[in-house]
């Protein structure tokens, strides 16, 4: 095993430095050393996007991105998001619209609707489903949380609702 | 969505909540990532574990030698099988009502033989999971491979997996009524086929867990346990740790999911909590999610062939069923793993009136993980097989599906009934949810839309199915076995002095909503805004003694137990409030979190004066007013053994006969559930259940080869339904409530998974009878329904 690396990085905003072992996954790494425990760990194969989080403005699994690697970036987590006043709605939505069960899908379910989102206008269900293609819910039906990206989508773009 | 208020109770006052779609309280938390899941959890001094495993399906443990790994970095022990012996007992998975059931004595780690892939044999315990997962290459286990039964056919010839069962024969059991025989003999047309559903998993998003701890001091257990049943781990913690039940206790934390899987009797799991017995120390184990496909309970690998005898009319004679189930090496404890095959029998055509019925149920120990109760137990195969031979019947008669069905469903208003398999019905409406089914897919349209589809060369699928649906349990399903599974729910509602409530109850909590049910049945009598209830579950120290949530028997038995405590409560709160008013209580009402006038709607004290009164100020009351704010109460179902749901579910697909790509364009479900306490959750809990039923029927198995080998161990290749490949699911509501109870809820859970393979399948069927195709092996991947177009093809043409 070779040693600790130091690592600087902002994490939701905040300067956090670290020495961790080269191995160290990222969602390891907010979860055990940070205790950011919003973000979960689902498959650790980048499948199910459970693990989902901002890595320098773009969404990565944190099962597969290391540590190390984030070091110099801004990674923003569900923690992070709760805090910003610009994701209420897409959070309040989820809520509304009962688009979540147990929740351990939803903190990264809401990064990639966020993603979506982000890119303005209003897409289409097809459109919204196959971005979230990535991260995996086994309690819904995919339905509520299409109506609910959807919902924001339309109330940001000042269209009617659906 | 359902429309808010339209379905509100009938006994409903001008602030009732029963009935109301609203969003859950707990949903914001998990919406800022606020979710306390076990993995969450790290006490101070605690141990990891992680588990050498079996990498053989049955195999002689020769050798095992753990001294090199338990002088590995961060090792703390490891631990062998003997080295629990001191502290747990085995267990065996059997139950008194299932005549003939046998299995055999199970350890928390494999004793000098595995008997299946990723069975448990060693467990390293460490100052972190890493830690013990490098040590785990560190352990030399040194195997023989003995014989490897992955088929249950072959099983049954073999010789037996355990010596001392005699053979590899689990169950068996048959069901008759009526004169078969007869009734095949005076058959319009026999059509019989086979139906296989694949084994597969719950794939919970979140694995498996458990963290144990024993305080040496007080002599106490602690199990932080992802479980459905807090109270049945309990009895089982005690009866196999040899304790005093007072000394044990068990806290749900958030459960990321669970739909079965999470309810069972786990060798890791009880291996952890044997080590923090003995080492007096914090022991946590969180599954990966190779672990958790090789040791989550499996379902659903059935082998079925059905016949079914209709006459001249169409209607339905008779129906036999065969089913051969493989259960792995083990009935696993304490649910039993004969459940599933008999719902099988109990269940099967058990919406359509007949003359005759007959089901023989063989259930057989392989070498493959062991399967128990998943989410719809059984229901899909019964509905699969039976709806599979509906279409079948229907082109025999040249009759629409729509049409056969209409012919043959039980007439509503004639209950209670009794299914063909003799169990008895309370209250079902299949008649009108075939209706409201065509109605809201418009269903003539549809064929429209199917033969213009068609002319332009598009192959589309229309498939419907009817349905029964197992919910609100009674004692009939396990108490009576022997098993330390409550059938009843326990309730405690209590009043604060501020005039909020609190709720406490045996239920728990995976995300369906039980808290939210709970908050707005009280919400409901107390007069209370919801969000001034707030719910305990999940703690078996701090709930009342009750079952869990399971079996879609939340809202039925928990919801009533509910209600029955908060209306106890509201009348004890009148009574205050009428000793202190002067009034009658039988005039006083409570409303919008006061004590009012039944009559006026006028205010006369706030329920936060009533709490204020009772707490603090005996002084101002009656002589002889003893305030009683608090109300516990407890129900079970008794009259009958389950309080079945049902309805119909349609789908609607296309089919690529290029590539054998099946696109499903919508789906529709009328579910009957009885009384809905909250639409919004019900609606999303059954679309929810159709998707995992859609997985069940296009994408999931767990793929085993020759030498039980697990082949697709990880989410990249165990492929469970994503957003994209799901249809919008339109969800329609009927309302029979059980007389069984006041509130008159019946479960919702199962029926999404319950119905949707049969309906994709009578949707794909319909889609391939262009080409004379048939595929009743699931899941229906392309490569099967291209192997299907290429055997019709081959003699078609």
């Amino acid at each position: 095993m070779s040693g600790a690396v130091e690592i600087a990085l902002t994490v939701n905003g905040e300067a956090v430095r670290r020495a961790v072992d080269p191995r160290l996954h990222l969602v390891d790494f907010l979860r055990s050393e940070l205790g950011l425990t919003g973000s979960h760990l689902g498959c650790e194969h980048g499948v199910c996007g459970a693990c989902t989080v901002r890595l320098d403005g773009e969404t990565v699994r944190g099962c597969l991105v290391l540590a190390v690697q984030a070091d110099g970036a801004a990674v923003e987590t569900i923690e992070g998001l709760a805090a910003d006043p610009a994701w209420d709605d897409l959070r309040a939505a989820f809520v509304a619209r009962n688009a979540l069960q147990c929740g351990y899908c939803t903190p990264g379910m809401l990064a990639s609707a966020a993603e979506l989102l982000a890119a303005g206008g209003v897409p289409t269900r097809d459109a919204i489903r196959d971005h979230l293609s990535g991260n995996y819910c086994r309690c819904t039906g995919y339905h509520a949380i299409v109506d609910a990206v959807e919902s924001v989508a339309r109330a940001r773009a000042g269209a009617p609702a659906a | 969505m359902s429309p808010p208020d339209a379905l509100l109770h009938a006994v409903d006052r001008p602030n009732s909540w029963i009935g109301r779609a609203r969003p859950r309280e707990q949903a914001k938390r998990h919406a800022a990532g606020g979710g306390r899941f076990l993995d969450d959890l790290e006490p101070p001094r605690c141990l990891h574990a992680a588990f050498l495993r079996s990498p053989h399906a049955h195999a002689r443990l020769l050798a095992l030698d753990v001294t090199a790994a338990a002088s590995q970095p961060g090792v703390f022990r490891v631990l062998v099988g003997a080295d629990l012996d001191p502290v747990m007992t085995p267990w065996v998975g059997v139950l008194a009502h299932f005549k003939g059931l046998k299995s055999a004595p199970q350890y928390p780690l494999a004793r000098g033989r595995a008997v299946f892939q990723g069975e448990p044999v060693a467990m390293v315990l460490a100052a972190s999971r890493r830690a013990a997962e490098d040590a785990l290459p560190h352990i030399h286990a040194e195997w023989e491979p003995l014989p490897v039964l992955t088929d249950p056919e072959e099983s049954l010839a073999a010789p037996p997996i355990h010596a001392e069962l005699g053979d590899n024969l689990a169950f068996t059991r048959t069901a008759e009524t009526g004169d078969l025989q007869a009734a095949f003999a005076r058959a319009h047309a026999v059509v019989e086929s086979g139906f296989e559903t694949a084994r597969h998993t719950g794939v919970t998003l979140e694995p498996r867990g458990v963290l144990a701890h024993w305080d040496p001091a007080e002599e106490r257990l602690t199990v932080h346990h992802g479980t459905q049943a807090p109270h049945m781990m309990k009895e089982i913690f005690v009866r196999h740790l040899g304790l005093a039940e007072e000394q044990v206790r068990v806290i749900c934390p958030d459960v990321g999911g669970s739909y079965g899987v999470k309810i069972h009797t786990y060798q890791d799991e009880m291996a952890c909590v044997a080590a923090a017995r003995l080492l007096a120390r914090p022991v946590k184990f969180v599954a990966d999610r190779l672990e958790s496909f090789q040791s989550d309970i499996h379902a659903r690998e059935h082998r079925v062939h059905a016949r079914m005898a209709v006459d001249a009319d169409g209607r339905i004679l008779a129906m036999d069923v065969e089913d051969l189930t493989g259960i792995g090496p083990y009935s696993v404890y304490p649910r039993t793993s004969a459940v599933e095959g008999n719902q099988v029998v109990n269940l099967s055509g058990g919406w359509y009136t007949m003359d005759a019925y007959r089901c023989r149920l063989r259930v057989a120990f392989t070498n493959k993980p062991p399967t128990c109760q998943y989410r719809a137990v059984g229901q899909p195969v019964a509905i699969a097989l039976t709806e599979g031979l509906a279409d079948l019947a229907a082109r025999a008669v040249r009759l629409d599906p729509a049409e056969f069905r209409r012919r043959n469903l039980m007439p509503d208003g004639e209950y209670p009934a009794k299914a063909p398999s003799g169990v008895p019905l309370e209250g079902l409406s299949h008649q009108r949810a075939l209706e409201r089914l065509l109605e809201i897919m418009d269903y003539p349209a549809l064929r429209r839309r199917q033969a213009e589809a068609r002319a332009a060369g598009r192959h589309l699928g229309i498939g419907i199915a009817s349905f029964i649906e197992v919910t609100n349990p009674s004692a009939m399903f396990y108490g009576v076995g022997g098993a330390p599974i409550s059938a009843q729910d326990g309730c405690t509602v209590r009043l604060e002095p501020g005039g909020s409530a609190t709720v406490a109850s045996s239920l728990t909590e995976q995300g369906q909503g039980a808290e939210a049910v709970l908050a707005q049945v009280t919400a409901d009598a107390l007069g209370l805004d919801p969000a001034r209830v707030r719910v305990v579950t999940g703690d078996t120290e701090r709930t009342p003694y009750g079952g869990g949530t399971w079996a879609s028997r939340g809202t039925g038995i928990g919801g009533e137990a509910c209600l029955r405590a908060a209306r106890g409560l509201s009348e004890n709160i009148r009574a205050l409030a009428g000793a202190v008013l002067q009034a009658d209580p039988a005039t006083l009402d409570l409303r919008d979190g006061a004590v009012v006038d039944a009559a006026t709607g006028t205010g006369r004290m706030t329920l936060a004066e009533v709490g204020r009164l009772g707490y603090m100020r005996g002084d101002l009351l009656p002589p002889g007013v003893q305030p009683e704010l608090s109300v516990t109460r407890h129900f079970q179902t008794r009259q009958y053994p389950f309080a079945f749901a049902n309805g119909a579910q349609g789908c609607l697909l296309e089919l690529d006969p290029e590539t054998g790509w099946t696109s499903l364009l919508k789906h529709w479900v009328v579910e009957d559930c009885g009384t809905l306490v909250n639409p919004l959750l019900v609606d999303e809990q059954i679309r929810g259940g159709v998707v995992q039923g859609i997985g069940a029927a296009l994408f999931e198995e767990c793929l085993y080869d020759a030498d039980g080998n697990l082949l697709n161990g990880t989410m990249a290749d165990y492929l469970v339904p994503m957003a994209v490949e799901m249809p919008d699911i339109e969800v329609a509501h009927l309302c029979t409530p059980t007389a069984e109870s006041a509130l008159g809820a019946k479960g919702a859970g199962e029926a999404g998974t319950a119905a949707a393979p049969a309906a994709v399948m009578n949707a794909l069927n319909d889609a391939l009878a262009h080409f004379g195709a048939r595929l009743t092996t699931m899941p229906f991947t392309p490569q099967r329904v291209l192997a299907a177009l290429d055997a019709a093809g081959a003699t078609a043409r």
